[in-house]
Protein backbone atom coordinates (compact mmCIF):
# COMPACT_ATOMS: atom_id res chain seq x y z
CA UNK A 1 0.00 0.00 0.00
CA UNK A 2 0.93 3.35 -0.85
CA UNK A 3 1.27 6.21 1.71
CA UNK A 4 -1.12 8.27 -0.12
CA UNK A 5 -4.39 6.20 0.52
CA UNK A 6 -7.20 7.25 -1.82
CA UNK A 7 -10.70 8.57 -0.60
CA UNK A 8 -12.33 5.56 -1.43
CA UNK A 9 -9.95 3.02 0.20
CA UNK A 10 -9.96 5.18 3.39
CA UNK A 11 -14.00 4.93 3.41
CA UNK A 12 -13.45 0.63 2.86
CA UNK A 13 -11.00 1.13 5.65
CA UNK A 14 -13.16 2.79 8.13
CA UNK A 15 -16.10 1.10 7.48
CA UNK A 16 -14.76 -1.89 7.89
CA UNK A 17 -12.76 -0.65 11.21
CA UNK A 18 -16.22 0.52 12.45
CA UNK A 19 -17.77 -2.63 13.54
CA UNK A 20 -15.98 -4.42 16.57
CA UNK A 21 -16.86 -7.89 15.44
CA UNK A 22 -14.36 -7.11 12.18
CA UNK A 23 -11.73 -5.32 14.70
CA UNK A 24 -11.75 -8.81 16.60
CA UNK A 25 -11.07 -10.78 13.60
CA UNK A 26 -8.74 -8.79 12.79
CA UNK A 27 -7.10 -9.12 15.66
CA UNK A 28 -6.89 -12.91 15.59
CA UNK A 29 -5.76 -12.86 11.43
CA UNK A 30 -3.15 -10.92 12.53
CA UNK A 31 -1.83 -13.50 15.13
CA UNK A 32 -1.71 -15.93 11.95
CA UNK A 33 -3.96 -17.43 9.12
CA UNK A 34 -7.16 -18.78 10.17
CA UNK A 35 -10.18 -20.75 8.41
CA UNK A 36 -13.26 -18.83 8.45
CA UNK A 37 -15.06 -21.28 9.78
CA UNK A 38 -12.47 -21.97 12.98
CA UNK A 39 -13.03 -17.84 13.18
CA UNK A 40 -16.98 -18.73 12.79
CA UNK A 41 -16.42 -20.72 16.35
CA UNK A 42 -15.56 -17.95 18.17
CA UNK A 43 -19.12 -15.27 17.43
CA UNK A 44 -22.71 -15.86 18.30
CA UNK A 45 -23.51 -15.63 14.79
CA UNK A 46 -24.29 -17.79 11.72
CA UNK A 47 -21.10 -18.97 9.56
CA UNK A 48 -22.49 -16.99 6.67
CA UNK A 49 -22.94 -13.64 8.83
CA UNK A 50 -18.96 -14.17 9.80
CA UNK A 51 -18.19 -14.89 6.25
CA UNK A 52 -19.69 -11.11 5.28
CA UNK A 53 -17.60 -9.11 7.77
CA UNK A 54 -14.41 -11.41 6.36
CA UNK A 55 -15.48 -10.27 2.78
CA UNK A 56 -15.57 -6.44 4.13
CA UNK A 57 -12.01 -7.04 5.97
CA UNK A 58 -10.98 -8.69 2.27
CA UNK A 59 -12.38 -5.52 0.69
CA UNK A 60 -10.94 -2.95 2.33
CA UNK A 61 -7.43 -4.47 1.91
CA UNK A 62 -6.88 -5.67 5.68
CA UNK A 63 -6.71 -9.61 5.03
CA UNK A 64 -6.01 -11.62 2.20
CA UNK A 65 -7.97 -14.97 1.95
CA UNK A 66 -6.31 -18.22 0.28
CA UNK A 67 -8.14 -21.55 -0.32
CA UNK A 68 -6.78 -25.00 0.78
CA UNK A 69 -8.92 -27.70 0.14
CA UNK A 70 -12.55 -26.72 1.16
CA UNK A 71 -11.23 -24.11 3.33
CA UNK A 72 -10.50 -20.38 2.88
CA UNK A 73 -7.85 -19.30 4.98
CA UNK A 74 -7.58 -15.91 6.10
CA UNK A 75 -4.43 -14.39 7.14
CA UNK A 76 -4.32 -10.24 8.19
CA UNK A 77 -2.53 -7.99 5.58
CA UNK A 78 0.58 -5.95 7.69
CA UNK A 79 0.75 -3.76 4.82
CA UNK A 80 -2.52 -2.62 5.92
CA UNK A 81 -1.48 -2.41 9.29
CA UNK A 82 0.92 0.15 8.02
CA UNK A 83 -1.88 2.52 6.95
CA UNK A 84 -1.24 3.99 10.81
CA UNK A 85 1.64 5.37 9.42
CA UNK A 86 -0.97 7.02 6.89
CA UNK A 87 -2.79 8.27 9.78
CA UNK A 88 -0.29 9.51 11.71
CA UNK A 89 0.51 11.68 8.31
CA UNK A 90 -2.92 12.93 8.19
CA UNK A 91 -2.18 13.59 11.90
CA UNK A 92 1.23 15.11 11.00
CA UNK A 93 -0.67 17.89 8.47
CA UNK A 94 -3.28 19.18 11.19
CA UNK A 95 0.01 19.92 13.36
CA UNK A 96 1.59 21.95 10.35
CA UNK A 97 -1.16 24.24 10.17
CA UNK A 98 -1.05 24.91 13.82
CA UNK A 99 2.57 25.55 13.37
CA UNK A 100 1.92 27.80 10.54
CA UNK A 101 -0.31 29.85 12.22
CA UNK A 102 2.04 30.17 14.54
CA UNK A 103 4.34 31.12 12.87
CA UNK A 104 2.38 33.75 11.44
CA UNK A 105 1.53 34.99 14.87
CA UNK A 106 4.98 35.02 15.97
CA UNK A 107 5.79 37.16 13.16
CA UNK A 108 3.04 39.53 13.30
CA UNK A 109 4.01 43.40 14.56
CA UNK A 110 1.95 43.31 17.83
CA UNK A 111 3.22 39.63 18.50
CA UNK A 112 6.82 40.41 18.04
CA UNK A 113 6.83 44.12 18.67
CA UNK A 114 9.51 43.79 15.35
CA UNK A 115 9.18 45.40 11.91
CA UNK A 116 9.85 42.23 10.20
CA UNK A 117 6.16 40.93 9.21
CA UNK A 118 7.19 38.23 7.62
CA UNK A 119 8.37 34.77 9.23
CA UNK A 120 11.54 32.50 8.08
CA UNK A 121 11.03 30.41 5.42
CA UNK A 122 14.42 28.82 5.00
CA UNK A 123 14.36 25.92 7.06
CA UNK A 124 13.79 22.62 5.60
CA UNK A 125 11.61 20.30 5.22
CA UNK A 126 11.36 16.30 5.37
CA UNK B 1 7.45 26.44 6.97
CA UNK B 2 9.15 26.06 10.55
CA UNK B 3 8.82 22.56 10.96
CA UNK B 4 12.17 21.09 10.82
CA UNK B 5 11.59 17.27 11.58
CA UNK B 6 8.88 14.97 11.29
CA UNK B 7 8.75 11.50 13.07
CA UNK B 8 6.39 8.65 13.11
CA UNK B 9 6.67 5.77 15.37
CA UNK B 10 4.27 3.11 14.38
CA UNK B 11 4.64 0.80 16.77
CA UNK B 12 4.04 3.22 19.50
CA UNK B 13 1.62 5.71 17.42
CA UNK B 14 3.65 8.21 18.37
CA UNK B 15 3.97 11.16 16.43
CA UNK B 16 6.94 13.64 16.78
CA UNK B 17 7.22 17.40 15.15
CA UNK B 18 10.16 19.56 16.06
CA UNK B 19 9.87 23.04 14.40
CA UNK B 20 11.82 26.35 14.71
CA UNK B 21 10.58 29.70 15.32
CA UNK B 22 12.04 32.93 15.13
CA UNK B 23 10.93 34.18 18.36
CA UNK B 24 12.30 33.70 21.75
CA UNK B 25 11.14 30.74 24.22
CA UNK B 26 9.13 32.84 26.58
CA UNK B 27 7.50 34.53 23.06
CA UNK B 28 6.50 30.89 22.41
CA UNK B 29 5.33 29.49 25.28
CA UNK B 30 3.12 32.72 25.34
CA UNK B 31 1.02 31.62 22.57
CA UNK B 32 0.31 28.51 25.22
CA UNK B 33 -0.45 30.54 28.04
CA UNK B 34 -2.91 33.21 26.39
CA UNK B 35 -6.03 31.51 25.54
CA UNK B 36 -6.71 34.62 23.37
CA UNK B 37 -3.41 33.68 21.61
CA UNK B 38 -3.81 29.99 21.68
CA UNK B 39 -7.36 29.78 19.81
CA UNK B 40 -5.80 32.08 16.91
CA UNK B 41 -3.52 28.50 16.03
CA UNK B 42 -4.95 25.74 17.78
CA UNK B 43 -8.37 25.19 15.40
CA UNK B 44 -7.90 25.73 11.42
CA UNK B 45 -9.29 29.27 10.32
CA UNK B 46 -12.64 27.48 8.91
CA UNK B 47 -12.84 25.89 12.81
CA UNK B 48 -11.98 28.49 14.58
CA UNK B 49 -11.40 27.48 18.47
CA UNK B 50 -13.08 28.93 21.89
CA UNK B 51 -10.83 28.45 25.16
CA UNK B 52 -13.72 28.30 27.67
CA UNK B 53 -11.33 27.31 31.07
CA UNK B 54 -7.50 27.46 30.30
CA UNK B 55 -4.75 27.51 32.87
CA UNK B 56 -1.72 25.73 32.61
CA UNK B 57 -1.16 24.98 36.27
CA UNK B 58 -0.15 20.74 37.21
CA UNK B 59 -4.03 19.19 37.55
CA UNK B 60 -5.55 22.01 35.86
CA UNK B 61 -8.00 21.25 33.32
CA UNK B 62 -8.35 23.43 29.80
CA UNK B 63 -11.60 23.26 27.78
CA UNK B 64 -12.70 24.38 24.55
CA UNK B 65 -14.27 24.24 21.84
CA UNK B 66 -14.10 24.57 17.94
CA UNK B 67 -16.79 25.84 15.56
CA UNK B 68 -17.74 24.13 12.34
CA UNK B 69 -18.43 26.16 9.63
CA UNK B 70 -21.71 24.89 9.81
CA UNK B 71 -21.90 26.08 13.59
CA UNK B 72 -21.50 23.19 15.31
CA UNK B 73 -19.47 22.66 18.43
CA UNK B 74 -17.00 20.15 18.66
CA UNK B 75 -15.29 20.11 22.15
CA UNK B 76 -11.78 18.96 23.14
CA UNK B 77 -10.10 18.90 27.09
CA UNK B 78 -6.81 19.05 28.37
CA UNK B 79 -5.64 17.62 31.32
CA UNK B 80 -2.29 19.47 32.62
CA UNK B 81 0.33 16.98 34.24
CA UNK B 82 3.38 18.35 34.38
CA UNK B 83 4.53 22.75 33.70
CA UNK B 84 8.03 23.59 33.60
CA UNK B 85 7.43 26.94 32.19
CA UNK B 86 8.63 28.21 29.31
CA UNK B 87 10.48 24.84 28.72
CA UNK B 88 7.84 21.95 28.80
CA UNK B 89 4.41 20.85 29.35
CA UNK B 90 2.74 17.66 29.40
CA UNK B 91 -0.95 16.58 28.98
CA UNK B 92 -3.83 14.65 28.45
CA UNK B 93 -5.65 15.60 25.30
CA UNK B 94 -9.64 14.39 24.55
CA UNK B 95 -12.64 14.90 23.35
CA UNK B 96 -15.95 16.58 24.63
CA UNK B 97 -19.09 16.90 24.22
CA UNK B 98 -20.78 20.36 22.77
CA UNK B 99 -21.33 20.95 26.48
CA UNK B 100 -17.99 20.68 27.05
CA UNK B 101 -18.35 17.37 28.98
CA UNK B 102 -15.67 14.37 28.33
CA UNK B 103 -16.41 12.42 26.07
CA UNK B 104 -15.36 8.93 27.91
CA UNK B 105 -15.50 6.38 24.61
CA UNK B 106 -13.52 8.69 22.78
CA UNK B 107 -9.79 8.33 22.68
CA UNK B 108 -7.08 10.56 24.64
CA UNK B 109 -3.61 11.29 23.52
CA UNK B 110 -0.57 12.11 25.91
CA UNK B 111 1.45 14.81 24.82
CA UNK B 112 4.45 16.83 25.81
CA UNK B 113 5.29 19.73 24.06
CA UNK B 114 8.95 21.13 24.90
CA UNK B 115 10.47 24.39 23.76
CA UNK B 116 14.49 25.07 23.92
CA UNK B 117 16.20 28.66 23.13
CA UNK B 118 18.06 27.88 20.04
CA UNK B 119 20.22 30.68 17.96
CA UNK B 120 17.97 33.55 18.00
CA UNK B 121 14.57 31.44 18.40
CA UNK B 122 13.00 28.48 19.37
CA UNK B 123 13.02 25.13 19.04
CA UNK B 124 9.50 23.15 20.10
CA UNK B 125 9.37 19.67 19.58
CA UNK B 126 5.62 18.22 19.61
CA UNK B 127 5.18 14.64 20.94
CA UNK B 128 1.38 13.05 20.79
CA UNK B 129 0.72 9.32 21.48
CA UNK B 130 -2.39 7.13 20.69
CA UNK B 131 -2.93 4.40 22.87
CA UNK B 132 -4.01 1.82 20.11
CA UNK B 133 -4.56 1.97 16.34
CA UNK B 134 -8.16 2.54 16.92
CA UNK B 135 -7.61 5.34 18.96
CA UNK B 136 -6.05 7.06 16.17
CA UNK B 137 -8.52 6.18 13.26
CA UNK B 138 -11.48 7.43 15.83
CA UNK B 139 -9.46 10.59 16.16
CA UNK B 140 -9.37 10.87 12.31
CA UNK B 141 -13.46 10.15 12.13
CA UNK B 142 -13.78 12.29 14.37
CA UNK B 143 -12.88 15.09 12.48
CA UNK B 144 -9.34 15.10 12.56
CA UNK B 145 -10.01 14.58 8.58
CA UNK B 146 -11.43 17.58 7.40
CA UNK B 147 -9.21 19.85 10.23
CA UNK B 148 -5.97 18.13 7.89
CA UNK B 149 -7.62 18.95 4.69
CA UNK B 150 -8.02 22.38 5.58
CA UNK B 151 -4.57 22.55 7.44
CA UNK B 152 -3.24 21.49 4.24
CA UNK B 153 -5.39 23.79 1.89
CA UNK B 154 -3.82 26.58 4.16
CA UNK B 155 -0.36 25.82 3.98
CA UNK B 156 -0.53 26.23 0.50
CA UNK B 157 -1.90 29.63 1.21
CA UNK B 158 1.24 30.47 3.30
CA UNK B 159 3.15 29.38 0.75
CA UNK B 160 1.81 30.95 -2.08
CA UNK B 161 1.71 34.35 -0.27
CA UNK B 162 5.37 33.98 0.38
Amino acid sequence: MTEGTSEDRADALFHALADRTRRDIMRRVLAGEHSVSALAQHYDMSFAAVQKHVAVLERAGLITKRRVGREALATGDIDAVRSVGSMLTEIEQVWRGRIARMDDLLASPSESGSSSPSPIKTTKEH
Amino acid sequence: MPVTGVQKDIDTRTLTITAEFAAPVEQVWGIYADPRKLEQVWGPPTYPATFVEHSLAPGARVTYYMTSPEGEKHGGWWEIAEVDEPHSLRFRDGFADADLNPVDTAPVSENVYRFESIDGGTRAVYTSTYATAEALQQVLDMGMEEGATLAINQIDDFLAAA
